[in-house]
Parts: structure tokens; C-alpha cells; sequence
């Protein structure tokens, strides 16, 4: 599905139960390299970070905190849900008691941006921090209480406020 | 109660129509005319206008597509072609909402990490609500799930639990699948391992050939 010219975005984090190179973590190690090209392969993929040590992002930590994250890019909402809910990621989602502390408060977060440019981590923080400072709207939202892309034209700028503020 | 929702399943009411409507349903696909006619085992004629009657009642969504092999000048009119449509019909009566019920309470599974806890019970029911020794693809199909053959797998074709899997996805897909476990395992030797595997438009759920007989 295209998106007049927008792209969404995702970013969300975890608490482990453990230290990534636990035994404890075994099962969730051995599921990255297959899940990651798993969504490298899903049709409207985009972009996902990933760190220096290998090519997840299970080496970096949301700044300030022991946090792990994914932040990736799609091209549509329908891309992003095929690929966390109707593929082999939906068992491991299954299975995230196992690897992942309750944090509460919002894991996750989408957001649009422009097509042909990609978030960072600061980027990301800001998004997640509006979501739970705010509740969901147009700069911060989730799949449950999702908001369409800004329409295209003179209108387009408006989904960047978070930026623009900065 | 919506008018329309009733007026929906009215249409049903006529044996022909129900037959059309099974077969097209069942089927996945797009089905033309003659197919649906000779699935049905009715006239083609009369299947053109019962399957008119479900695609205005919004049962079956009509399209449009030239038979293969032909095009250009001459290959005449695109064929109709029908399918079952997305859009979900429920009636009840009286009105219930069992619906909002179970998204409530999944917010409270997510909320509270009771997946354990749904699993087991899941479990518990499927395996109740199973009749030892009865036929596997008869039971699924009484379930709602529409079971079909791909490869060594049974695949369904149908998610009973579509609207709160739309909602709550982990919830609802744990659940089914803890559903499907004690169900293969209530009736007993099927040689059937219940596993989940998710893909765009089926069940999350994939019903694999054992590597070996539990009985």
C-alpha cells in the first residue's frame, strides 16, 4: 500500500530477565539472526538499526538506561503488522514473558516520516517519551490507536512538531 | 438490532443460495459462475442470480477478470468472478457482546502477563470440548476453522477469533493455539502436532504431520 509519500517508523524497547549472554537468553539469541531476515526479507521493509558488534541492535542501549531496542522503517502499516503478526515473530512474540520484564509503560511506538528519511535513536526517545507523557496521537502512536499518514501537499510538514520544536 | 445484519443472513434462508454461498466460501478463492453452479449442483442461470442476491446482501464481493489465455479485441466480456467478502456478519438474539467482552478481558491478560494462565485454561477447554477418536478436519470445520490440505500441513483457512487477533494479536493467537493443542490432544491419535506459524490471511496455527503417533 502506498502512503503519499510517508513512511511509518517503530521503535521499541525492552528490559531483559537476564544478561543478553545468559542462558536465560539462550532462546531469544538463537531466534535473531532468522527474525532479522526474516524482516529484511518482508515486502515494504525498509530500514532497522543496528549496532557495531553484530547485525542486530542487541549491542546498544537506550541512552540512560539498560534498556535494549528495535527501531525500524516500513512502508506501510500492513507491511509492519505482517511481519510482527503474521510471521514466524509472532512465536517469539508469544514467548516474551520468557526473555522480557514488564516495564509498565509503552513499549512501543510508531510514528510517520518523511520517505527517504530514517530516524535515530534521539529521534526515537522523543517519540516513545510523547507517547507516555501523552497518551496516542498523530506524532506518537500505536498499532490499537493508530493514526494515518499526514495527507500529501502544502499540509505535509505537519506530522514533524517533535522536530521542529528542537 | 442492525437491519441490515439481519437482512445479511436472511438471504441464507434459501437452500440454494446457502449452497453457492458454501462453496464459494470454501473455497478461498475467486470462483466464476459455472464453478460455483456446478459446485453447487444448480443451473448456471440460477446460480447467476442467487450469487447476485449475496454479492448486494455484502456476502460476496464481485470481481472482475478476462479467463486466461485471452485478451485483447475479441476475447469478449471479463468473466464475474465471486468471493467471499471480509466484511463479518453476527447475529445474535438477543443482542449480546461477547465481542467487547473478550477484548476487556484480553487487556487484562496482556496487563497482568497471564499468558501461562490462558494457555493452560485454553488447553483445559480444547481438550473438553474434544470428542475422543472423532475425525480431525470434522472438528476443526465444526469449529469455524475451515480447514484445508498444503503439503503435509492442515492449514486453516479461517480465524474464529479474527476481530480480538486484530485487537490483541498475541493474546488471541496464544490462545488459539493452546485451543488447538488440547483439542489434538482430547481426540486422541491424530498424528497431528498443533505449531504456531503465522502468515497473512490464514489461522496462526499450522497442524503438522507428528514425527511420530502419540498413541
Amino acid at each position: 500500500m502506498e502512503t503519499s509519500g510517508y513512511h511509518l517508523a517503530q521503535f521499541n524497547v525492552g528490559r531483559t530477565v537476564a544478561p543478553m549472554d545468559s542462558g536465560e537468553m539462550a532462546g531469544f539469541r538463537d531466534g535473531l539472526a532468522v527474525i532479522n531476515g526474516l524482516a529484511d526479507r518482508t515486502p515494504g521493509f525498509v530500514w532497522r538499526l543496528v549496532g557495531e558488534a553484530a547485525d542486530d541492535a542487541t549491542d546498544l542501549r537506550l541512552p540512560g538506561t539498560d534498556l535494549i531496542m528495535n527501531l525500524s522503517v516500513w512502508e506501510s502499516r500492513q507491511a509492519l503488522w505482517d511481519f510482527v503478526y503474521r510471521s514466524a515473530h509472532l512465536d517469539y512474540l508469544r514467548r516474551r514473558r520468557d526473555w522480557f520484564q514488564k516495564l509498565g509503560t509503552p513499549i512501543q511506538v510508531l510514528w510517520w516520516l518523511p520517505a527517504g528519511t530514517l530516524p535515530d535513536i534521539a529521534e526515537a526517545k522523543r517519540r516513545l517519551e510523547l507517547l507516555t507523557a501523552g497518551g496516542p496521537g498523530p506524532d506518537a502512536f500505536t498499532f490499537r490507536e493508530f493514526h494515518e499518514a499526514p495527507a500529501p501537499g502544502p499540509d505535509a510538514g505537519q506530522a514533524e512538531p517533535v522536530n521542529a520544536g528542537r | 438490532m442492525d437491519d441490515a445484519e439481519l437482512d445479511a443472513v436472511g438471504v441464507l434462508a434459501d437452500p440454494v443460495r446457502r449452497a453457492l454461498y458454501r462453496y464459494v466460501a470454501g473455497s478461498g478463492r475467486e470462483v466464476g459462475r459455472g464453478e460455483a453452479a456446478d459446485g453447487a449442483g444448480v443451473k448456471r442461470s440460477l446460480a447467476a442470480f442467487h450469487l447476485d442476491r449475496l454479492a448486494e446482501a455484502g456476502l460476496l464481493d464481485v470481481g472482475y477478470r478476462r479467463p486466461a489465455g485471452r485478451g485483447g479485441p475479441g476475447a469478449g466480456r471479463p468473466a464475474k468472478m465471486y468471493r467471499r467478502a471480509a466484511a463479518e456478519h453476527a447475529v445474535t438474539l438477543p443482542p449480546r457482546s461477547y465481542d467487547l467482552a473478550a477484548e476487556v478481558l484480553a487487556d487484562v491478560v496482556e496487563g497482568a502477563r497471564l499468558d501461562a494462565e490462558v494457555a493452560e485454561s485454553a488447553r483445559a477447554r480444547g481438550r473438553a470440548g474434544a470428542r475422543p477418536g472423532a475425525e480431525l478436519r470434522g472438528e476443526l470445520a465444526a469449529r469455524g476453522y475451515e480447514p484445508y490440505d498444503d503439503g503435509a500441513d492442515i492449514r486453516l483457512r479461517n480465524c474464529p477469533f479474527h476481530r480480538l487477533a486484530a485487537d490483541q494479536p498475541v493474546v488471541a493467537c496464544a490462545m488459539n493455539l493452546a485451543l488447538l493443542e488440547g483439542l489434538l490432544d482430547g481426540i486422541g491419535g491424530t498424528g497431528r502436532t498443533a505449531r504456531m506459524d503465522a502468515r497473512p490471511g490464514d489461522c496462526c496455527v499450522a497442524l503438522a504431520a507428528s514425527k511420530t503417533k502419540s498413541h
